[in-house]
């Protein structure tokens, strides 16, 4: 008996042996004359999924009025005064509108709900006109007392993140009051002129709910939400779909597509899959490595968001030993050759010299980048009397992040960087709440981390992670725990003056101040890809992270 | 036997009990902090402090575990700290999820374990017996993940025959009466939802299917070859009976009881095993919902869930040793 | 999580006779070497143990340190045989230092749940009792959780990495061994030999110790058997969810999680690790099945 069974054994060992064979030489061959098979290999793909979908779309033929928009998690809940992940947003912004709103493809301010506002001399009273003859999608009208109802509504409990978040505190923030003049007219009365206040009211966390919708469902509201937006709530299966089907009394361009779906497909590459199937027509959230093919592929399109962005590496600045040297930080910044490190973004991203991105004003372009000189860096480090070398902590999280796609292989690429320069890093990773926890501690020499910006102001990338204020241990935003009392100065100032020019002025000083001090290796803007169906027009991705759905339409 | 459900489901109380209290007292030995991990890039100390406040983190263990044990009488599972929702509603969908593809692996392994099993146990030391019996012991060797991906990579990428994610294509509606989609699509007439449903199950399945499958088609045949040498099997055969008469009254019925065992156990093991099937193939069920709410610190989700699925698996068990009974009432059930 | 379980403790190993140790094995050791599935696992798990010990010298590549970006993602070629991966370092380097982690996998987990298990179960099966009802029940908990679950749960508490991995596949293992040398020490317990040893006033713990425990031996040690192939794909599937090896390590779980980005475009990077993986769990699992047919006297026959 045991003479057949090892006769079988070895049979069927041979099989697997021989079809590795196959499928290894196949490889092999489709990736040596580079570019040409690769392109076969993809029409194979794409014309298996013509099949696919000549069998499955039969039926819907051009009239095709589902989008189906792919992303990796579930959202937390349909409340978007309540979360601060980007899942949750991205549904909200459906449903929801706010008073003001950005423009398609900037961070300007325009109407929304509200259709004109305007600002007291000393800049703390701010009156907005409201819309007239909008509806929410529960049927009620929205009027001057809904908007009063929402803002008293988000000072009541810590509950609403953003708010206490953006105004500084719940009960105690910078909105004193919020009155109805008239039923079309609101007055906001601050505590101080803020500038950027107009910019924050555009931010998703603000949209306008309707009081009885969350009257009538307490509790459940967040899975019941009712807003004034171009797509109304459908169901939702959690972990798995959200549906919304378009709201046809909307007040600005109706929706191009009826039904729109949100799926959670939790890994890139089973998402690609699918969008390449033609199970999902969008999607967020591309493997690197699958973005040449995306780009190739007959029948898929890709979009870039624009970057509002940076991904960066923080050296603890206030850790005993050779990071608190600002040459040894200089030498980091000189060994590290952000041409190669820029690889492994593989085209989704910029390098980056400075702590916020370029598209924003307030930029300072003519800062010049350290540059790649692994000799300088040692000559620096001996200056800074580590000749023989050192050895530090880089702290890394697991999972990809919009402004870093692979934390892990990039700490990785850093240490293998770093150890020309002598420079010897041990890699610590921690799943993604330990590692903003360690890192807010201040357990790390230097830990890679970044930033998406909330509104579009300058101030949301430099006072959030570079100023002193923000670098208490536990709680830091700046987990570099840089403290520079001119950048702080610098800072602080800027947040009262209202004329842009000015402010921009007083950002573009600090950058300089920042990058001498060099506190981070800044790596990189990423410019996020999606990926669609080439039948979707009308896509235009916003650099905050989201944006309404309705403009797209089917060809 | 009435007597004897009873006294198993009182003796299951203490079990389930000290689940619990593992489950409690595991968790809370997490380090880290809740508060943290739900307000992540956007904390500052005085909203940490707030929250751990509100939810009821700076109270004493044991009176946040008493009050996990009130609700729970109450019948009430908790808030999850990460999306505010019931975490009764979070499991609405997903523990149908994984029940479904538990019991759809679970009949995969079954017939396909117990029909390799007997035949091979009959035509012993035939070219079949060889085969399946081979292909057993590498199914209990094989990673179900690197399997996935690899299945995955064949039916999905290259050939395109099958879906990589998810239960159910877009654009396919399902009634959703029982969240369990095979039999709301039959439930509502749904043929094409049916069809669709059954493509998504079928890779996921196969994957879980294979480690139990493997395991009940060896010890089918071992059990079957044993029972079919004793001596009423041969009177039996030497009776004239048909053949195959002899082996399906017979043996097979003896055989059972084993396997019948392992059935039980595996459902357990399917249950666990479902975390890495549900990861590879996006699979919206509990097992990773579980794992993230652990790295996410999520008391209340993990405390509950972790308790269902103790539940459903004693259970499972319970069932197990009462058919047992039933198909062989000389065994003694104590 | 273990598929082994259920196999022997199924099947024909039960409680064991106290025999002349040396027929015993020898007779096993003959009985494994002619039969030919044994043999094969035998010679695939001393291949394992040879390719970790020579690592440095059968590898072409350090497994970490050589590669670059540039070279990410070569298929299969006459200088990586194997291809390279995300870093450009070379697979089959990687796989084969791998070998060692497979071997530390085994040999601490399977040791874990060894000797838990074995204090555990003989103090329960000896003592009786009350003793044995508590550490019965919480045996029956433990059992209770899925074990997957319960093994990301303990490397959630002790913090992710390869050690506490193997902690946890070994802890996790534990209820099996227990419930194996309970219920065969029961059956020994009552033997004359423990009662003569009991009459002349030997000590409890030492005629555990002394005489009970080594007479449970031969069940133990193909349940360890099985346990290692169980161990290396728990621990695999741990580092598959990032809860085990980390990092650079050329851990072959690792290496399949890292490699899943690229499923599309370059296959070979999951292929191989994951074949790796397979090869020495059937290695155990063929192994430990001859021994257990070997030392299971009923076959003998």
């Amino acid at each position: 008996m045991k003479k057949h069974l090892f006769r079988t054994l070895l049979a069927l060992s041979l099989l697997v042996v021989l079809a590795l064979a196959a499928c290894s030489g196949e490889s092999t061959s489709s990736e040596n004359p580079d570019d040409s098979s690769d392109q076969s290999n993809e029409e194979d793909n794409s014309s298996n999924n013509n099949d696919g979908n000549s069998d499955e779309n039969a039926s819907e033929g051009s009239g095709k009025d589902t989008l189906v928009f792919g992303r990796g998690a579930d959202s937390k809940q349909l409340d978007p005064s309540k979360v601060t992940d980007g899942e949750s947003i991205y549904v909200t912004q459906q449903i929801y509108d706010q008073l003001v709103t950005y423009e398609q493809d900037s961070t300007e301010v325009k109407p929304a709900l509200a259709t004109d506002w305007k600002t007291s001399d000393d800049g703390t009273v701010w009156t907005f006109t409201l819309r007239e003859g909008v509806k929410f999608h529960d049927g009620t009208s929205f009027e001057a007392e809904d908007v009063v109802y929402n803002f008293e509504r988000w000072t009541k409990s810590k509950d609403y993140i953003y708010y206490g978040y953006m105004f500084g505190g719940h009960e105690d923030g910078l909105i004193e009051k919020v009155e109805a003049v008239d039923e079309y007219t609101v007055k906001f009365t601050l505590k101080e002129p803020n500038a950027p206040f107009i910019q924050t009211l555009a931010m998703p966390p603000f949209g306008i709910a309707s009081p009885d919708a969350i009257e009538k469902h307490g509790e459940n509201y967040f899975k019941n939400p009712v807003g004034t937006g171009p797509f109304k709530f459908e169901s939702w299966t959690r972990g798995d779909r959200i549906e919304l089907s378009r709201n046809d009394d909307f007040w600005g361009q109706k929706a191009g597509v009826k039904n729109l779906t949100f799926r959670v497909i939790p890994d890139n590459g089973a998402r690609f899959m699918e969008l390449q199937s033609g199970s999902i027509d969008l999607m967020l959230g591309l493997n690197p490595q699958d973005l040449e093919p995306a780009e190739n592929a007959d029948g898929l399109q890709v979009f870039r968001r624009p970057s509002m962005n940076v991904g960066y590496m923080a050296m603890n600045t206030d850790k005993e030993g050779p990071l608190a040297d600002r040459k040894v930080r200089q030498a980091i910044n000189l060994a590290v050759d952000k041409k190669e490190l820029i690889k492994l973004f593989e085209g989704l991203g910029k390098s980056a010299k400075n702590p916020m991105p370029p598209s924003l004003w307030g930029y300072n372009d003519d800062i010049d980048p350290y540059g790649y000189d692994v000799e300088k860096a040692k000559t620096l480090l001996a200056e800074a009397g580590y000749g023989d070398g050192i050895d530090i902590t880089l702290y890394t999280m697991p999972n990809p992040r919009p402004y870093m796609p692979q934390p892990k292989v990039t700490a990785q690429a850093i240490q293998q960087m770093l150890k020309e320069a002598n420079i010897n890093v041990e890699i610590v990773e921690n799943d993604w709440e330990t590692h903003l926890e360690v890192t807010q501690n201040g357990e790390h020499d230097m830990a890679l981390l970044g930033w998406t910006g909330d509104n579009g102001d300058p101030d949301n990338f430099l006072y959030v992670l570079l100023d002193k204020d923000n670098a208490k241990v536990g709680s830091a935003g700046n987990i570099a725990f840089y403290k520079n009392d001119e950048v702080h100065d610098l800072l602080k100032s800027a947040q009262s003056e209202m004329e842009q020019s000015k402010r921009a002025e007083k950002y573009k000083k600090a950058q300089e101040i920042i990058h001498k001090d060099a506190p981070w290796l800044p790596i990189a803007h990423t410019t996020p890809p999606l990926v669609g169906k080439d039948n979707i027009k009308g896509y235009v991705p916003h650099a905050t992270g989201s944006e309404k759905l309705h403009t797209i339409t089917f060809e | 036997m009435l007597n004897y459900i009873i006294r198993r489901l009182v003796m299951l109380i203490p079990v389930l009990l000290g689940v619990s209290i593992l489950t409690f007292s595991m968790i809370h030995m997490i380090p880290g902090d809740p508060a943290r991990s739900m307000l992540g890039t956007k904390a500052n100390e005085k909203a940490l402090t707030e929250l751990r406040e509100e939810l009821g983190l700076n109270d004493p263990y044991l009176v946040q575990y008493g009050k996990f044990l009130g609700d729970l009488a109450q019948g009430d599972l908790g808030t999850s700290f990460k999306t505010k929702a019931p975490v009764s509603d979070e499991l609405e969908s997903r523990l149908p999820a994984t029940i479904e593809l538990t019991l759809f692996a679970m009949a995969i392994a079954m017939v396909v374990g117990v029909l390799a099993g007997v035949i091979s146990a009959v035509k012993q030391y035939s070219w079949f017996d060889n085969l399946s019996m081979t292909g057993a012991l590498f199914g209990v060797s094989i990673p179900i993940f690197w399997l996935g991906l690899m299945m995955i990579w064949l039916f999905s990428v290259k050939l395109g025959w099958l879906p990589a994610s998810g239960r159910l294509s877009s654009g396919v509606e399902i009634e959703a009466i029982t969240h369990f989609y095979l039999l709301d699509s039959i439930l509502t007439l749904n043929w094409s939802g049916f069809a669709d449903v059954f493509k998504h199950l079928l890779m996921p399945g196969v994957a879980l299917a294979t480690i139990p499958m493997a395991i009940i088609a060896l010890m089918t045949r071992s059990s079957m070859l044993e029972v079919m040498n004793q001596d009423y099997i041969r009177t039996a055969d030497a009776k004239g009976l048909a053949t195959y008469l002899v082996v399906f009254q017979h043996a097979l019925k003896n055989a059972f009881l084993p396997v019948l065992t392992v059935i039980g156990l595996q459902f357990g093991f399917l249950l666990g095993g479902a975390v890495l099937t549900e990861t590879i193939f996006s699979w919206p069920g509990i097992g990773r919902f579980v794992l993230q709410s652990i790295l996410a610190r999520d008391y209340p989700v993990v405390q509950s869930t972790i308790l269902v699925i103790a539940v459903i698996f004693v259970f499972v068990n319970l069932i197990t040793d009462i058919l047992y009974k039933y198909i062989d009432p000389r065994i003694s059930l104590d | 999580m273990s598929a082994q379980m259920d196999l022997e403790q199924n099947s024909k190993v039960k409680a064991k006779k106290p025999k002349k140790e040396s027929s015993l094995w020898g007779d096993a050791l003959s009985r494994i070497l002619k039969s030919k599935t044994s043999f094969i696992g035998l010679m695939i798990i001393l291949l394992l143990i040879v390719v970790a010990v020579l690592a440095p010298v059968l590898a072409p590549y350090h497994p970490i340190d050589d590669g670059s970006i540039i070279d990410r993602y070569q298929p299969p070629s006459a200088e990586h045989w194997l291809g390279t991966d995300q870093l450009g370092r070379d697979i089959l380097s990687r796989i084969i230092y791998g070998a060692r982690i497979s071997i530390k996998i085994g040999v601490i987990a399977v040791g874990i749940a060894f000797v838990v298990g074995t204090l555990l179960g003989g103090i329960a099966g000896y003592i009786g009792r009350w003793v044995d009802n508590v550490i019965m029940r919480i045996i029956d908990i433990m059992m209770a959780f899925p074990s997957i679950l319960l093994a990301i749960a303990m490397v959630a508490i002790l913090g992710k990495s390869l050690t506490n991995a193997m902690i946890a596949v070994g802890i996790v293992g534990v209820p099996q061994f227990a419930r194996i040398v309970r219920s065969t020490v029961l059956s020994i317990k009552e033997k004359e030999f423990v009662e003569s040893a009991r009459a002349s006033g030997v000590k409890n713990g030492r005629i555990l110790m002394r005489h009970v425990l080594p007479n449970c031996m031969a069940p133990i040690i193909v349940q360890a058997t099985l346990s290692v192939g169980t161990a290396i794909l728990d621990a695999a599937g741990l580092s598959f969810l990032g809860l085990g090896a980390q990092g650079a390590t050329p851990e072959w779980g690792v290496m399949l999680s890292d490699g899943r980005a690229a499923l599309q475009t370059s296959p070979w990077v999951i292929t191989f690790p994951g074949l790796a993986i397979f090869l020495v769990v059937l290695g155990f699992n063929l192994f430990g099945d001859g021994l257990r047919d070997a030392l299971d006297p009923r076959l003998k026959q």
